[in-house]
């Protein structure tokens, strides 16, 4: 009977039992239950296996295929290197939430129908919100409260779209569905809202390193990469999503160069790393279907050890600016070289995972002769290895003495960021282990010394650029206009001109409320405010008056009808 | 004994009202008003069964025959608010004990039961009955004792809001007698059904067009639509938290419910909405009720008065739903009057529990309730949640049904602006648990939670809120099968 568990629902419980459960059972609970998790996982059969029924429809609980154990695999391994990480913060609920999130999106895995995957695509927002109000700063509670709101309004959008195209289609089956009405435009709007896709990415730099050092290593892995399982699911081989995703590597690929906050940076390279699955995606073929789900699989281990890493040095410094930073390594030896093998993964350095994933992505590019994607494809890769490859662990813990001494992180950290930093150089070095849980077929070699001469050469000249043109790199770090204005002005004005309606939402409530907003919203509290006109109640004459307006209404209306 | 449970029904309260005011007794007053909520409630649970077995329930009230005699009709629809009305009773006496004899003079506690009693005959009265005028005669008794218990709040200006509220209810209630008396004047019948049969021959006249555009008024005046809402918030902000957990959950929703009797049963759907547009008036009413009110509700100080704006919204979500006149739109707009009814009387029950504790419903005084009044706050969030509409909670279903019925009626954009609404009601929501969780108060004496007896009846209602939003066989179920009842298909 213990197939029957919804692995996810297990992390849930859980979740909500850290959040009231006494001091000794935490940790127990809190390690166990993603091992639980682990094993229900895997066990999961293909085909639905768990029914039950909501309003007028079946709902599937559970319904296993090779996509949907792959993501719920890699959620639960990360569940536990996350659990690891964050072990010791007992105190603050954030582990509790954690959990209900990471179980939520397990169980948008599994589910088989749109209104169950729904449901649990609501609770992820919820439990990601309060991650991140868990941060418990003053401006956490801030950019939760933007964060929820983005999500509740992508949320209602894909909830029209679900809507709509039950109601068109008559099914509620969650499986591929055609991009023929606006049902599904919403639905795919909805969900890339999730992706962090442009023009509304601005969420996960804004929200997400607003959250604790160990908030931020689980926000990492679940929002964006079951945004990309979705898509991967319903909208494979859908041709916008090339270009969508090609302007997210960007997007990512400059904004991270110009950012100083460290895991500001990662943040930014969350939404690049993101492109490149959502590119696959549109792609569409075998190829490169597997190329993103690989990708985001190795993506979310070696991102996790990149923030984990970043997590320790602001655990132990309480500093999060570059400008802050350096020279740590001489007494943060592991997290250093823990850094650098994440780095080198992200930078898909061969014999890591990054490496044999992202790989693919480019070959179904070439292999469909989409040139100028493939051509930006690796353009991007020199770019990635520029902004996370090099910039994260050059200026945190080399370029200059900051005059930090902070010892390595407690034990529990190093031990999970040995446990990632082994995963990212595991999968580079045994490809088949990956390749053989992938949803097709995998008949790709990544290691043949052509691509790997050529990969070692990009990533060489692209570091040689980064040291040459280190000046102006470091220039960044105060906020200065000088000849980098290229990606600095251009770049940034080329970004804003294409997304400035939209982002007026995020990024302008983002920076400080723009002028136009706040007095948009002094006109609302004009009229609406506890002394405005519409929130007044006393006056008896008025209701009269307003009695006599609407029966004469009703009046006029049906007696000229 | 089976076949006069209508009369017993309204007759149990009716009479135990006086009894209240014999016995002079706040225990004994409390104890009475409990059994006799509890009874009720078994009363309308096993019409109910009566109902889905035989469909509609006639009994002649005093052994008079229907044309000359009060005929009480109980078909889905009315036997489903009254489980309603008589549910939510049940819980908000027995919770009341504690918040009422702290928020009203000793010596007036048994008053406040009586009137309370008074009122709740008059809503189950309003429900059963199939006879227009006597809806007049229950619309009265409800309101002139509901005026009386609002003014009991503690709170100065509970008088004046209670005075609003009569001066508005009559004007209400007014309008619906001269609209009812049109009606008999053209067919010579109060009865319902004998209407529902005679109006048609006379559809055409002017007379009877003005009938219902009195009738109608009149309605949304009880049921306060905007802008026919004024006299609302400061009743409920002002009455005590008891009056206001269940003015809100009962009072307004059975007034729907006679906006929807009025409008599917006597004077037919062909009439009211086909004919003339009634929908498209009652529509934009509420869409503008939503919006506006929602953003009030966002800048409010003032909890109660922050949830009266919010039910003002919600009332024009089910509004709008009535007024699609379609079978999803119907069900939305029935499912969510019980929906409604359960998340918002946990919310102004837990406004109760905090008004008692902490003795001010003002946001800037509920910082750090979050820990210190673990229980409530909780029930807080998961009423606010249903307020959203979020996955899970009772009102998500609501959010559903009326989906599918703009859908239905092909009013997609209304149906992407119905979910945007649901922002804002975020906000509001988003300000409370800000409030509660994320700001440390200065005030450093201690605060307890609030006593059980007040707990367990808010926890039955936030547990409902849940259990209706995974399990809806009971609430959607029976909402859709009335809803089918009366578009009769």
């Amino acid at each position: 009977m213990i197939n029957y568990i919804p692995p996810g629902l297990i992390l849930i419980i859980a979740g909500f039992l850290l959040l009231i459960v006494p001091k000794q059972l935490f940790k127990p609970i809190a390690l166990v239950s993603p091992l639980i998790t682990i094993l229900l996982t895997i066990q999961v059969p293909d085909g639905v296996i768990l029914k039950s029924s909501f309003l007028d429809y079946s709902i599937e609980l559970i319904e296993g295929d090779k996509l949907a154990r792959l993501f719920a695999l890699i959620f639960s391994i990360m569940a536990i290197g996350g659990t690891i990480f964050a072990i010791n913060n007992i105190k603050s609920r954030e582990l509790g939430f954690a959990f209900i999130y990471a179980g939520s999106a397990i169980g948008v895995t599994f589910s088989g129908d749109l209104i169950s995957m729904f449901v649990f695509w609501e609770i992820m927002a919820i439990g990601s919100t309060m991650v991140i109000w868990n941060g418990l700063e003053k401006s956490s509670h801030k950019a939760g409260f933007r964060y929820a709101l983005i999500h509740f309004f992508g949320g209602v959008i894909l909830m029209i779209g679900i809507i709509g195209h039950i109601y068109q289609s008559g099914s509620s089956n969650f499986t591929t569905i055609e991009l023929n009405s606006w049902p599904q435009w919403l639905m795919l709007f909805g969900i890339l809202i999730n992706a962090g896709a442009w023009p509304i990415s601005s969420w996960i730099g804004d929200a997400y390193p607003e959250a604790s050092a160990s908030g931020m290593v689980f926000l990492s892995a679940f929002t964006t990469k079951t945004a990309v399982f979705v898509l991967l699911k319903s909208f494979p081989g859908t041709e916008v999503l090339i270009y969508i995703g090609i302007f997210m590597i960007f997007y990512g690929i400059i904004y991270a160069l110009l950012e100083n906050d460290m895991r500001r940076i990662l943040a930014y390279s969350i939404v690049n790393q993101v492109g490149f699955m959502v590119t696959g995606i549109g792609i569409g073929t075998e190829m490169a279907l597997n190329g993103a789900a690989a990708h985001a699989f190795a993506h979310i281990i070696y991102k996790a050890l990149l923030l984990m890493s970043a997590g320790s040095v602001l655990y132990m410094t309480g500093k999060r600016k570059c400008t802050d930073l350096g020279g740590l390594y001489r007494t943060m030896p592991i997290t250093t070289i823990c850094g650098i093998i994440g780095a080198l993964a992200i930078s898909s350095f061969p014999l890591t995972s990054g490496f044999i994933s992202k790989s693919m992505i480019s070959q179904g590019a070439a292999d469909q002769h989409l040139t100028y994607v493939w051509f930006l494809l690796t353009a991007a890769s020199a770019g990635v290895f520029l902004h996370a490859g090099i910039k994260f662990p050059w200026f945190v813990f080399f370029q200059k003495d900051s005059g930090l001494r902070p010892k390595d992180p407690p034990l529990n950290m190093k031990v999970s960021m040995i446990i990632f930093a082994a995963l990212c150089i595991i999968l580079g070095t045994f490809p088949s282990l990956l390749y053989s849980i992938l949803p097709f077929n995998v008949n790709y070699v990544p290691y043949t010394s052509g691509h790997v001469v050529a990969y070692l050469q990009l990533l060489l000249f692209a570091g040689l650029a980064f040291f040459i043109l280190l000046p102006q790199m470091k220039r960044t770090l105060t906020i200065s206009l000088d000849s980098d204005w290229f990606f600095r002005v251009i770049g940034k004005k080329l970004i804003n001109y294409f997304s400035i309606e939209l982002n007026i939402l995020s990024d302008g409530i983002k920076r400080g409320t723009p002028e136009q907003i706040n007095s948009f919203i002094e006109q609302i509290f004009k009229y609406h405010g506890p002394s405005g006109i519409l929130a007044k109640t006393l006056p008896t004459g008025r209701t009269i008056f307003w009695v006599i307006i609407i029966f004469a209404l009703f009046l006029f209306l049906t007696f000229v009808s | 004994m089976l076949s006069q449970l209508p009369a017993l029904q309204v007759v149990i309260p009716l009479i135990a009202a006086p009894l209240c005011v014999i016995l002079r007794n706040k225990e004994i007053s409390c104890l009475v008003s409990q059994a006799v909520s509890i009874v009720s409630f078994l009363i309308s649970l096993i019409l109910l069964q009566q109902v889905l077995n035989q469909n509609v329930i006639s009994y002649a009230l005093g052994g008079w025959l229907a044309p000359i005699g009060i005929e009480y009709r109980l078909d889905i629809l009315n036997t489903f608010i009254l489980v309603i009305v008589s549910g939510i009773s049940s819980i908000v006496t027995i919770y009341s004990k504690k918040s009422i004899e702290h928020e009203i003079d000793s010596e007036k506690i048994y008053l406040f039961y009586t009137g309370y009693l008074l009122m709740f005959s008059g809503l189950l009265g309003m429900s059963i009955t199939g006879d227009a005028f006597n809806v007049f005669v229950f619309i009265e008794i409800s309101s002139l004792s509901s005026y009386a218990m609002i003014a009991m709040g503690k709170d100065r200006r509970a008088v004046s809001a209670s005075f609003t509220y009569l001066v508005m209810g009559t004007v209400g209630a007014t309008f619906f007698l001269i609209g009812v008396g049109l009606m008999y004047a053209m067919t010579g019948t109060l009865n319902m059904a004998d209407l529902a049969e005679r109006l048609p021959k006379v559809y055409e006249t002017k007379a009877i067009l003005v009938s219902f555009a009195f009738i109608s008024i009149g309605i949304l005046l009880k049921l306060a639509l905007f802008p026919l809402h004024l006299w609302l918030p400061n009743a409920y902000t002002y009455a005590p938290s008891v009056v206001s957990a269940f003015l809100s959950a009962t009072a307004t929703k059975v007034a729907i419910y006679l906006l929807i009797r009025f409008g599917y049963t006597v004077f037919g759907s062909d009439f009211v909405f086909i004919k003339y547009p009634t929908a498209e008036i009652l529509a934009s009413l509420a869409i503008v009720a939503i919006i506006v009110c929602s953003l009030v509700a966002i800048f409010q100080t003032n909890i109660k008065r922050l949830l009266a704006f919010s039910s003002l919204a919600q009332v024009g979500y089910i509004i709008l739903g009535i007024s699609l006149n379609n079978l999803n739109g119907l069900t939305a707009a029935i499912v969510h009057i019980f929906n409604h009814a359960i998340s918002k009387g946990a919310l102004f029950l837990a406004m109760g529990c905090i008004a008692l504790v902490i003795g001010s419903v003002k946001i800037k005084d509920m910082e750090g309730l979050g820990k210190k009044m673990p229980f409530t706050a909780f029930a807080i969030v998961i009423g606010g949640l249903s307020l959203i509409g979020v996955p899970l909670t009772a009102g998500f279903i609501s959010k559903w049904y009326i989906i599918l019925g703009a859908l239905d009626k092909g009013w997609w954009v209304l149906a992407i602006l119905l979910l945007l609404t649901s922002l804002l009601a975020l906000v509001y929501v988003w300000r409370i648990i800000e409030a509660m969780y994320f700001r440390s108060s200065e005030n450093v004496y201690k605060i307890n939670e609030a006593p059980i007896s007040m707990l367990i009846p808010m926890y039955v209602l936030v547990i409902m809120t849940i259990y209706f939003g995974i399990e809806t066989s009971f609430s959607a179920g029976l909402a859709s099968e009335a809803a089918k009842f009366l578009i009769g298909t």
